[in-house]
């Protein structure tokens, strides 16, 4: 990219890691119990956590995408940050202190509370390594694409040597530093991220005389689409089809939010239910800032870079907010928005590995092999091998996908999280009747139906964009299967219940829901 | 829901957890743990349930109507969103803004609701039940 300096971001970025490692040595404790690898030893405080919340949240996808979605597509951009803000509420008022006030680790143990432990158990976790594994190969990937544009690295060889890099610090956070470290390096990241972000706004719209009209005037301007950017439809209002894979992108998107297995696992950092809600009430402060800033930058870049050398840029709509930072700040901006935007991706992944090592350990081989049984050092002990496993499926797996068209892997972790653990979540916290077999019915129907829309839609097949553009099997017409998906699933779950000859434990209904709404014997305070 | 005292409720089903020797009032079983049936029936837990419905329910659809209500005005009403409002700002955009803004305000709404409504409501069953929790 022009003017990009190297030695810049390199140094940045290598601050950034050496600092970040340093704190998470120091963060860590020797002698861990399952307590402290998984949940920080449930110390951080709702601030701390909520911090943490919107950095686990805010992928490289969000900041480098979302900026670059509105700097081409302008309003069609703008609706995936309204989605992601939104959903908050979900985790907010439906699941946060639930969540919190019946589990200890992992999305399991909310949804195996009342059922029977193993099958659900092992359901949870596929679920959960699923969904992990989707998001995180999208982000490796999205790392060498990223350096492609930011480092000149060309080569698919240096390419594949950053990703092994990325993936090997970011094992080297979660093996170091478990919850407590990993948390640290989001409190860090997510405060670099809202502070240059807020900066890089307030300085655009004060280069545009604080008038947000004016900008938008001066990107129409700029922009090959003229004033239809500001309006619906350019990306999604072509056809009726169209408009219903926007719809069910809409859907998935606030339903998956708080879905998503890294984000409730960050639940249980917090002491309590009030500062779980806490949590939420600060990483919704932070998202709405953030996505009030994209949309400042988005359209900035549009004004200021124009749409047409974005488009043409090596990384392409990603290039967006760089191309702006180099344009306003020289070199230097362009070195700390990069090196930020590396951060994200390294402290993204990590989360990701933790909860995926976590739901291994804690679900399937605590309670599922070894029947609730297992030494809790064992526990730790396998998972931190699982972590090292999940770092090298993800650099295997973002090293395959590099150069592929990935979006759709995020967008498909946020519609497989919506089908398979939110109707399963909502049912088990608030609905008596729900038992083992609608559980595994829900999270199972969820999960398959929404991989197999996926295989045979346009993502994957029959389109110029595919990852298989030669091939054909694209019977499902839209990219996102969320809009049948949830509702299947949901359906899965009832009949699943309602025709289990087993009815559902009314004991240990109880139990959940006055722990759910009081923490009575969760032993939190 | 004013209450006079700090009323020991009495679960709406009598019968169990009034044998245990500790304390008459609490509603805990024969081994000292909390009986959630019990506690699941008492006034105080259904006045809980009911406060928390109350906000949440229609919250809850507030903002998914509002939500959804934008997304599909979004895809089927481009026109009326295109319209502009200030200047080049059009009502697209401003609602989406929007969005955020009811976004924070329902949670903030929500926070002090809990504070106010819900934490000493919890506070209340959580005293039907003071086990050996705070002593382990």
């Amino acid at each position: 990219m022009t003017g990009a300096n190297t030695a810049i971001n390199l140094s940045v970025f290598g601050i950034f890691v050496l600092l970040t490692l340093y704190i998470v040595y120091r963060a860590s404790t020797r002698n861990v119990s399952a307590s402290d690898y998984y949940a920080a030893g449930s110390s951080f405080t709702g601030t701390q956590n909520g911090i943490a919340l919107s950095g686990d949240f805010l992928s490289a996808a969000s900041f480098l995408g979302i900026s670059g979605a509105i700097a081409v597509n302008g309003y069609d951009g703008f609706l995936y940050s309204i989605g992601w803000v939104v959903a908050w509420l979900i985790g907010l008022m439906l699941i946060a202190e639930r969540l919190r006030n019946t589990g200890r680790y992992t999305m399991g143990d909310v949804m195996a509370f009342r059922m029977r432990q193993r099958p659900v158990r092992a359901a949870a976790a596929n679920a959960t390594l699923v969904i992990s594994l989707f998001y995180m190969i999208a982000q490796m990937a999205g790392a060498g694409g990223l350096m492609a544009l930011l480092l000149d690295v060309h080569s698919k060889v240096g390419q594949a040597i950053i990703i092994a890099v990325v993936g090997i610090v970011m094992v080297l956070y979660v093996l170091v530093g478990g919850m407590k470290g990993t948390t640290w390096v989001q409190i860090i990241k997510a405060v670099l991220l809202i502070l240059s972000v807020t900066l890089l706004t307030i300085f655009l719209i004060g280069k545009f005389g604080f008038d947000m009209s004016a900008m938008l005037d001066r990107a129409t301007q700029k922009s090959p689409l003229g004033e239809a950017v500001l309006a619906p439809g350019v990306k999604y209002g072509g056809s009726d089809l169209s408009k219903l894979d926007f719809l069910s992108l809409a859907l998935a998107l606030v339903l998956g939010t708080a879905s998503l297995p890294h984000v409730l696992m960050r639940f249980y950092t917090v002491p309590n239910a009030r500062e779980a809600r806490r949590s939420v009430v600060w990483a919704t402060w932070m998202m709405a800032i953030f996505y009030s800033c994209t949309l400042v930058i988005g359209f900035g870049a549009m004004a200021l870079v124009g749409t047409d050398k974005i488009t043409g840029a090596p990384g392409g709509e990603n290039s967006a907010a760089p191309l702006l930072a180099f344009q306003v700040g020289g070199t230097v901006l362009l070195g700390i928005v990069c090196a930020v935007a590396f951060a994200t991706i390294l402290a993204v992944v990590a989360g990701l590995t933790l909860t995926a090592s976590a739901s291994f350990a804690h679900d399937v081989y605590a309670n599922v092999i070894k029947h609730g049984e297992a030494d809790p050092r064992d526990e730790v002990r396998v998972a931190r091998i699982t972590a090292v496993c999940v770092g090298v499926l993800a650099i295997a797996g973002g090293i395959a996908a590099n150069g592929q068209n990935v979006a759709f892997l995020v967008a498909l972790a946020f519609a497989l999280a919506a089908s398979a653990n939110l109707p399963t979540l909502l049912y088990s916290l608030f609905w008596k009747r729900f038992n083992t077999r609608g559980t595994l019915w829900s999270i199972y129907g969820g999960l398959t139906s929404c991989v197999l829309l996926i295989v045979f839609s346009p993502a994957i097949s029959g389109s110029k964009s595919s990852v298989f553009p030669d091939a054909d099997f694209a019977y499902f017409p839209l990219s996102n299967p969320g809009i049948v998906s949830i509702p299947l699933s949901f359906l899965a779950g009832f009949l699943g219940t309602i025709l289990s000859k087993e009815p559902a434990d009314p004991a240990k209904q109880s139990e959940m829901e006055v722990r759910g709404l009081t923490g009575i014997g969760s032993g939190l305070r | 829901m004013t209450k006079a005292l700090p009323s020991v409720s009495r679960p709406a089903t009598p019968g169990f957890a009034t044998f245990d020797e500790r304390h008459h009032s609490l509603l805990i079983d024969g081994d000292g743990e909390p009986d959630f049936g019990a506690i699941q029936t008492s006034e105080d837990f259904l006045a809980l349930k009911r406060r928390v419905t109350r906000f949440i329910l229609p919250a809850t659809l507030l903002f998914l109507a509002w939500y959804v209500t934008f997304v599909l005005l979004s895809a089927y009403a481009a026109d009326f969103m295109s319209t502009p409002l200030f200047g080049t700002v059009n009502v697209g955009l401003t609602m989406g803004f929007l969005q955020f803004v009811t976004t924070i305000i329902i949670t903030m709404a929500y926070a002090r609701y809990s504070k106010k409504r819900l934490d000493p409501q919890v506070e209340k069953v959580r005293a039907l039940a003071e086990t050996d929790e705070e002593l382990a």
